[in-house]
């Protein structure tokens, strides 16, 4: 909705015309994406209220109603404990994600470069590899008793499972972004007079990068999924241990808190990750917006 | 010849023999003779066509003489140097000889003007702003002022060729392997990019291999036209374009030239007949 007819519009006219600014947080608003979003979470909220409440259906009954959620969520004196009001709240959220930074930055600065090696020397692949397609498929819950074994700390175990899971995935994207990139870039790049060490940075790095990213969207969500699993079993504070020793004590809508506070803050660091892709893979965006996606 | 092309500070550099090359690749035991005894002489500063049909081994030969295959016997030699014969299977890529590639190889994530610098950069030669300028003057004499900017994908493929070969010629190269470069590209675009090129001949005054299927390319930009045997690959016929550089679009409905495609379609025709025969894959 742009005013491009008049090639120079006088300054009465730029300010008489209404126009909506594409990006503009009007624009925004009255997109159709946000409406259907907004449709999508009113279908969903509303099945749960109806089912729960109204139809009373026997598998929800002991499900906590919308409502009862919702009021506990917004209450400053909760029922069980754990409301947005409630200091404790924060401090479980803050252990989490603290741990998820951690384990996710280990996973990502020891996992990209073991990918990058994979894929780029045979030889390294033909050491590495077989090791690690053997550990790889390894259920990260079959880690637990060996990670409280191995670290006597407690913060260490629940971190390493996490690193562990996120590690996997990091590593094998990444080596398969090396795989995809086109042999004739390493054969122009050789023509051009490039080394080994600078085809592996002029080519191997940035050729794997959207790669690296999809990998890294899928790793913090493993990472997100490993690090709850691992506070249920052993954790003294964080969301997966709310989740848990709320089950234990029959807090129900604390259950509920817990998730819905999981999907959100899992959500948010994935958008961050993705925003990160976008900023260093400007080649890769403005590729992609030519081709119509 | 033109006297421009005489007048060349290159001349003397780019002069190829290829001496009784034999290529067999052996994927699962049959082995597949993909070049056989060829031999073929290119003069320093020629632009020398390679025709033949899709999947003949005539892109074999250019990975020869760029270095990235071996060959089982024979010889090619650059300039009085052996690039790969006895004792030296596999030739050392270097950007003495710049491939460009049938499907394009700028790199995706550099913008025009580090793809451009790219070569002189890893050389280590020259300063960075000492190559930047370069780049800018060439990119200039080229006609792509303005896409420095630009990443490979936003622009035509008209452009990314002209820009791939501009980026080689950056190094100041003996030789252009070309490999089907305009053979995505559609008719039109395609006689703008054969000018272009001409264009850029004459200014730089390189050799140039270029592999294609299309004879009348072969004919419009070449001043010898090597036709290919379907596999395995050797030249069947040698001959020289005799019509004066520099050549515009309409030579190709000169006399001479229409006589040159007489003579020759009927051997190019011979050879595609046979791949087809053959089942030769496209490649």
């Amino acid at each position: 909705m742009k005013n491009s007819n008049d090639s120079n519009p006088t300054a009465k006219q730029r300010q008489l015309s209404f126009e909506i600014r594409e990006g503009s947080l009007l624009a925004k608003i009255l997109s159709p994406r946000l409406f259907l979003m907004l449709v999508g979470f009113i279908l969903f909220l509303g099945f749960w209220h109806l089912a729960v409440e109204v139809w009373r259906l026997p598998r929800f009954a002991q499900m906590p109603a919308l409502r009862t959620v919702v009021t506990e969520i917004l209450s400053p004196n909760p029922t069980y404990g754990i409301s947005i009001f409630v200091g404790e709240y924060y401090q479980h959220i803050l252990a989490s994600c603290l741990r998820v930074f951690i384990a996710f930055a280990l996973a990502t600065t020891l996992g990209v470069p073991l990918g990058l090696f994979l894929g780029w020397s045979t030889k390294f692949r033909e050491y590495v590899f077989p090791v690690f397609e053997m550990l790889r498929p390894i259920p990260i819950l079959a880690w637990v008793p060996l990670a409280i074994v191995m670290f006597t700390s407690l913060e260490a175990p629940v971190i390493f499972l996490a690193f562990l899971a996120s590690f996997f995935v990091t590593a094998l994207n990444t080596m398969l972004g090396v795989e995809s990139i086109d042999e004739s870039y390493f054969r122009a790049a050789k023509c051009l007079g490039a080394k080994d060490y600078q085809v592996f940075w002029n080519v191997v790095i940035p050729g794997a990068t959207p790669f690296i990213f999809t990998g890294l969207q899928i790793s913090i969500g493993v990472c997100w999924f490993s690090l709850v699993a691992a506070e249920m079993v052993s954790g003294q504070f964080g969301l997966g241990y709310i989740i848990n020793t709320s089950y234990t004590n029959v807090r129900y809508p604390t259950i509920i808190i817990g998730m819905v506070t999981l999907g959100f803050i899992g959500y948010l660091t994935s958008a961050m990750v993705r925003a990160v892709g976008k900023r260093l893979m400007q080649w890769r965006m403005r590729e992609l917006a030519l081709s119509g996606n | 010849m033109n006297e421009s092309i005489k007048a060349n500070p290159n001349m003397g550099r780019g002069q190829i023999s290829i001496d009784n090359v034999v290529k067999i690749y052996d994927p699962d035991g049959a082995a597949v003779m993909a070049v056989d005894h060829c031999s073929l002489e290119i003069a320093a500063g020629e632009i020398c066509m390679i025709v033949g049909p899709s999947g003949c081994g005539k892109t074999t030969l250019l990975n020869a003489i760029a270095g990235f295959h071996s060959i089982n016997s024979g010889s090619i030699t650059m300039d009085g140097q052996m690039l790969c014969g006895p004792g030296k299977p596999q030739a050392t890529p270097g950007s003495d000889r710049i491939v460009v590639f049938q499907n394009g190889a700028l790199f995706p994530w550099k913008n025009v003007l580090d793809n451009m610098m790219f070569g002189p950069v890893m050389a280590g030669k020259m300063g960075i702003k000492e190559i930047k300028e370069k780049a800018f003057s060439m990119m200039a004499d080229a006609g792509l002022s303005g896409t420095e900017n630009n990443f490979p994908g936003e622009l035509s493929s008209g452009v990314r060729r002209r820009v791939e070969i501009v980026r080689a010629l950056m190094n100041d190269p003996s030789v252009l392997l070309l490999d089907e470069p305009y053979r995505a590209l559609d008719s039109l675009t395609k006689s703008v990019m054969h000018e272009a090129l001409l264009d850029i001949y004459y200014k730089n005054k390189v050799t140039i291999f270029f592999i294609t299927h299309d004879l009348q390319e072969a004919l419009f930009l070449g001043n010898k036209v090597a036709i290919m045997t379907s596999r395995p690959c050797k030249p069947k016929k040698v001959l020289t374009v005799d019509i004066p550089y520099p050549r515009s679009y309409r030579v190709v409905t000169d006399q001479r030239f229409r006589d040159l495609m007489e003579e020759t379609s009927e051997l190019v025709h011979e050879e595609a007949k046979k791949s087809f025969a053959a089942g030769e894959r496209e490649g």
